[in-house]
């Protein structure tokens, strides 16, 4: 029973605070962004602008909540929900606490993947059920994208589950007590980085919803809260790859005098600090630079990394 | 100039990094905000805002009703009616401009022979309505001479009215008697 109550209690610990940070966040990037840009940024709804976002989520709220005639209504109305619940799910194995994730799963890393691959589904879904030229164009877009950098990806944390020894994100988080991954796989890290931006789908490689040429891609024809789960899913996202790759390359918790949750915090902040520079400064890239860039740059990097630290691993192993 | 088409492989990766350092290093400067209801942008004394009509220095209207401006208006926006008082001067019955139309080009100042048409540097002009933003003559007329102080339309024009004969306007000669003339 306590088992049971002490899993409730940090499952709700961290919805909530996931569901607070997210909307926090989308004021913060609005803010930086600002100030990369020399602007002020919302500074007008409560202290420095913080209720911004609890005003934008009222004015959503209240919205109508619009099926458009020509659409499939059942994917349509299922694909925001698909995006909720992957990036949702897949913080099930993220370990914020010194103590581990809320599942101890012994495949987290693989079980983050194929959360990551089943949100493609959403923006696909979204895309093609929507049953108009931007969103279809966005949906095509995104899972070329999407399944070109998943590879890369996946190749660039095989790596590290190489030298770790195990797909167990604590595992992986105990294993880096000494030594953070960054420094011994730099190639990876810079990988699964580069990668992470283009699965989250933000700029420089935010095609699926590029506004000057498709609208808003695949969500362009939703509105009120099915547009607000979207919007929401991508700041989870956020989240999410910047824990990952928090856990995986900069040691997790791990840290002097602080508690592991706040080393986490700040960990994750500085991905998320990144994510929203590079937003603004770079712009956005062309399909094809994309696709090449994807495949004849960013998995030749990988795969190469891949088979040198198995290689070194190997000789290692030999060698004791 | 020679312009370079060829660039190393790792010009990319220097290139990137050189934008997100002069980025980083933005975000350091002092925002450009004007915060506008409390800040407020200087605005120049000849910036074109909200039109007014003016008056000359005797206190009477200058606008003649001559239309000029109601036709080089580039967008219509300006409607008015001339009509005469009982000294045979020219004035608007009424004098409409649809600010929700206008561009603040300044032609109708420009148009203008009396200087009675004027741009001024207010810009707040923001209304809930649409019909709000018809001005009529009420609204339009000022009780001063504007930019030029002086000008006085009918001080200089030949015409005559009430209190002014032909040949009594400044610089103008008298007026010929052209009978005198005859053998
Ligand atoms: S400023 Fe230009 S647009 Fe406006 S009333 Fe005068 S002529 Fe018309
Ligand atoms: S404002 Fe000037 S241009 Fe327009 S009708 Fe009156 S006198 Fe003529």
């Amino acid at each position: 029973m306590s088992a049971h109550a002490e899993l409730l209690t940090r499952m709700a610990v961290t919805l909530v605070v996931l569901l607070v940070a997210a909307p926090m966040l989308v004021w913060v990037e609005r803010r930086l962004l600002a100030r990369f840009q020399l602007r002020l940024g919302p500074n007008r709804v409560g202290p420095f602008g913080i209720l911004q976002t609890v005003a934008d989520a009222l004015k959503l709220l209240t919205k109508e909540d619009w099926v458009p005639p020509f659409a499939d209504p059942v994917p349509y109305v299922v694909a925001p929900m698909i995006l909720g619940i992957t990036v949702l799910g897949a913080f099930a194995v993220v370990p914020f606490t010194a103590s581990g994730a809320i599942v101890d799963l012994d495949v987290g890393l693989l079980f983050f993947l194929a959360m990551s691959s089943v949100g493609v589904y959403s923006v696909m879904l979204a895309g093609v059920a929507s049953n108009s030229k931007y969103a279809m164009l966005g949906a095509v877009r995104a899972a070329a994208q999407m399944i070109s950098y998943e590879l890369a990806m996946g190749l660039s944390l095989a790596s590290i589950v190489l030298i770790a020894g195990s797909f167990n994100l604590h595992d992986i988080v105990v294993a880096q007590q000494g030594l953070p991954y960054v420094v011994i796989q730099p190639f990876a890290f810079v990988v699964f980085v580069i990668a992470g931006l283009a699965e989250l789908k933000r700029a420089p490689f935010d095609l699926p919803e590029a506004e000057n040429e498709i609208v808003a891609g695949f969500h362009t024809e939703y509105s009120s809260m099915k547009f607000a789960l979207f919007f929401l899913g991508e700041y989870l996202g956020m989240i999410l790859i910047g824990a990952i790759a928090t856990t995986v390359f900069l040691g997790g918790g791990n840290g002097p005098f602080l508690p592991a949750p706040v080393w986490f915090a700040i960990k994750v902040g500085l991905f998320i600090y990144l994510f929203i520079w590079a937003r603004a400064t770079l712009p956005r890239f062309r399909y094809d630079h994309l696709m090449a860039f994807g495949w004849k740059v960013l998995l030749p990097v990988a795969l190469l990394n891949l088979m040198v630290t198995g290689a070194l691993v190997v000789a290692r192993t030999a060698g004791s | 100039m020679k312009v370079r088409t060829h660039y190393p492989p790792w010009a990319a990766v220097t290139g990137l990094l050189r934008a997100m350092w002069i980025i980083f290093k933005y975000q350091f400067r002092r925002p450009v905000t004007i915060q506008y209801p409390e800040q407020r942008a200087p605005v120049a004394p000849r910036n074109r805002g909200r039109i007014v009509l003016t008056r000359d220095p005797d206190g009477e209207e200058r606008c003649v009703g001559c239309y000029l401006c109601a036709v080089v208006c580039p967008v219509d926006c300006i409607a008015l009616q001339a009509t005469e008082d009982e000294h045979g001067r020219r004035y608007p019955e009424w004098f409409q401009i649809n600010f929700s139309r206008c561009i603040y080009c300044g032609f109708c100042e420009e148009a203008c022979p009396t200087y009675a048409i004027q741009l001024t540097p207010d810009y707040e002009m923001g209304e809930h309505q649409r019909s709000h933003l018809i001005y009529h003559k009420d609204d339009l007329l000022i009780d001063g001479p504007g930019k030029r102080h002086q000008y006085n339309f009918y001080r200089h024009a030949g015409v005559e009215i009430g209190g002014k004969d032909k040949g009594e306007a400044i610089a103008e000669e008298p007026a010929v008697d052209i009978r005198d003339l005859l053998p």
